[in-house]
């Protein structure tokens, strides 16, 4: 196991750099700079400019000084927030979009894991139909639909929640429901397939024969391995959270990361567009990480494979 | 089986020599299967209406879609406008149409995209099989665990916002899944006697992948090519609804609920007739996509 997750540590931490690099050159090959604007700015002045941002050295000097920094912990200045570091920035965004996130995901797995279930023992009857059309429904949604619809019909029309803004818990809910119950769908809807595939066992039939009651089958012996393909998706889950923050962020007005990341790449915000895609990255190769020892705990099989 | 036992007649009639000829091909089979699923049917119903109404429609239609009227500005559903009007007095009908052309444009292309890159990769990682074969999966896995919407929203930020490029972008990185069912299908295929044959009689490779191994993993490809048509237009719209897709004055669906989204504390129809074609087209594509893969896999139904 040791082995395994030294293995895993150092191929996330190869995959974390190539993403770097690959990001880095990426937003190095984009014509033009972040400095320049539509005021016409003194050539001496710009020059000035683009020295005290490092961006009078060529690309791969920049790309070796820049990971320097990175492995220090230092994300650099913002290039258009003047006097903002990302450091900053994330400082300020990054538990808002953790919480955000959070919830969503929290949501998602206490939604759509008891709905996979029980959609799944009870098979073919109103409540595998009701669950299963409401996580279609929701698969089909994206939250860019969902998001508005929710603020069009609980905050304009009904009035009960602020649409806009994030400042105590009537706030959140609107914003986590959106991003959570996307995912909810999906869980739910992988659930269901994990636990039916383990309920049409043949040891399943067996316990069943010798009279071992319905209810330990079902959390005792399917539960286990009915869940691997829901616990496979939480990496994937993840990083469509984070991309779905960018949009739920927008649309309610959530001051998180998302908000800045799409802000930075509309603005060409270099530093804060490396700093934030590293974090996301390395937020979903840990992620991806988790999901893989947890994957070997529920099914030692792995483990030699 | 049981279900189709019943469905067998009980005295089966004689059967006639050119039954015997056609056999029953896969095909056949699938197209049987497909037309008893009401709700697929429906869907690919519903999917070509949308379609004609968004490539015809806007022949048809009096306005014209880029045509202000700001006196008018934004006004509800009326007689003449179906669909309302949005702020700059555009009607709002034709422009669903329109942005509904560009959307669908999107899903065709870039899946045709992923499509290609997907069934190459996966049918030739499949069929060298060995060490080329782990190391091209092991590059999908990585390529899996990737944040891609961060790399489209990257592409598009570096190369420009245009149409063509969207398509590529998205395109590359819907095709992983394409991959790893094409390259599984083919490793079934391999063992089987055909291709020896085939191997026997000294066909190069090239043509044993491109005759006999794609044709018989095509079943498959088509389901997930109808499910990567929904994912592709989303990634699209998610793109337009930032502000990183299609831009100003063209519109696509996500673009529109866009604008809808920014305007609908006043003017809600803005924003509920473009979500309402985007989802009831996403909810055809999946339907449609799920009873394709009951009806071509039979062994994966219930899913």
């Amino acid at each position: 196991m040791v082995k395994f997750i030294g293995l895993r540590l150092l191929q996330g931490a190869i995959v974390l750099l190539a993403i770097y690099a690959v990001t880095f050159f990426l937003v190095a090959m984009t014509p033009g700079s972040p400095f320049s604007s539509e005021r016409a700015i003194r050539p001496e002045i710009l020059a000035q400019i683009e020295a005290f941002y490092g961006y009078d050295k060529p690309a791969l000097e920049r790309f070796w000084l820049s990971l320097v920094n990175m492995l220090q912990g230092e994300f650099g200045p913002s290039a258009v927030y003047a006097n903002r570091s990302v450091t900053d920035i994330i400082g300020e965004a990054f538990p808002v979009s953790l919480q955000l996130g959070g919830m969503a995901l929290v949501i998602a797995l206490l939604l759509g894991i008891p709905a996979g279930i029980i959609a799944a023992v009870k098979r073919n009857t109103w409540l595998d139909y009701l669950p299963m059309s409401l996580a279609m429904a929701g698969i089909c949604l994206p939250s860019f639909v969902m998001g508005p619809m929710l603020a069009l019909l609980f905050g304009i029309i009904l009035r009960l929640l602020p649409v806009a803004g994030w400042f105590g818990p009537e706030y959140w809910i609107l914003p986590a429901g959106t991003l959570g119950l996307v995912y909810a769908a999906y869980f739910a809807r992988l659930t269901r397939g994990g636990m039916l595939e383990m309920l049409n066992q043949d040891w399943v039939r067996t316990a069943r024969a010798k009279g071992v009651p319905e209810r330990q089958i079902i959390f005792k012996h399917c539960l286990k391995g009915g869940l691997i393909p829901a616990i496979t998706f939480l990496g994937p889950a993840l990083a469509g959270i984070i991309s779905g923050s960018f949009v739920v962020e927008t649309i309610f007005q959530v001051p998180g990361l998302g908000q800045w990341f799409v802000r930075g790449a509309l603005n060409r915000d270099d530093f804060l567009i490396l700093g934030l895609t590293l974090l996301f990255a390395a937020l979903i190769v840990v992620m991806n990480l988790l999901v893989d020892i947890a994957q070997v705990a529920l099914n030692p099989r792995l483990k030699h494979g | 089986m049981a279900d189709l036992a019943s469905k067998l007649p009980l005295s089966p009639a004689p059967i006639t020599p050119e039954q015997l000829e056609q056999g029953s091909s896969l095909w056949s089979d699938a197209w049987a299967r497909l037309r008893k699923n009401k709700l697929a049917l429906g869907s690919l119903f519903m999917f070509i209406l949308i379609g004609l109404f968004c490539v015809v429609g806007p022949w048809l239609s009096p306005y014209d879609s880029q045509a202000q009227n700001l006196f008018a500005g934004a006004e509800g559903p009326s007689a003449d406008h179906w669909f309302g009007t949005d702020t700059l007095g555009r009607d709002l009908m034709v422009r669903v149409m329109e942005g509904g052309r560009i959307s669908l444009l999107v899903g065709l292309v870039a899946t045709s995209v992923s499509l290609l890159i997907g069934v190459v990769y996966g049918a030739t990682a499949g069929y060298i099989g060995g060490k080329v074969d782990a190391g091209m999966m092991r590059f999908v896995d990585l390529l899996y665990a990737l944040p891609f919407t961060i790399f489209v929203i990257l592409l598009m930020v570096a190369f420009g916002r245009s149409l063509w490029l969207m398509f590529v972008a998205i395109g590359c990185v819907e095709w992983l899944t394409m991959a790893r069912i094409v390259r599984a299908g083919v490793i079934d295929l391999k063992k089987q006697e055909f291709v020896e044959a085939a191997v026997s009689l000294g066909l190069s490779n090239r043509r044993i992948i491109l005759r006999h191994l794609i044709p018989n993993v095509l079943g498959p490809v088509i389901v997930i090519a109808t499910l990567t048509v929904p994912a592709v237009m989303l990634l699209e719209a998610f793109l337009s609804f930032l502000g990183l897709g299609v831009q100003p004055p063209n519109a696509s669906w996500g673009v529109l609920i866009n604008e809808g989204q920014q305007n609908m504390e006043i003017f809600a129809w803005l924003l509920i007739f473009p979500a309402f074609f985007f989802a009831l087209t996403l909810f055809c594509l999946n339907f449609l996509g799920d009873g394709l893969r009951d009806a071509l896999d039979p062994k994966s139904a219930g899913d």
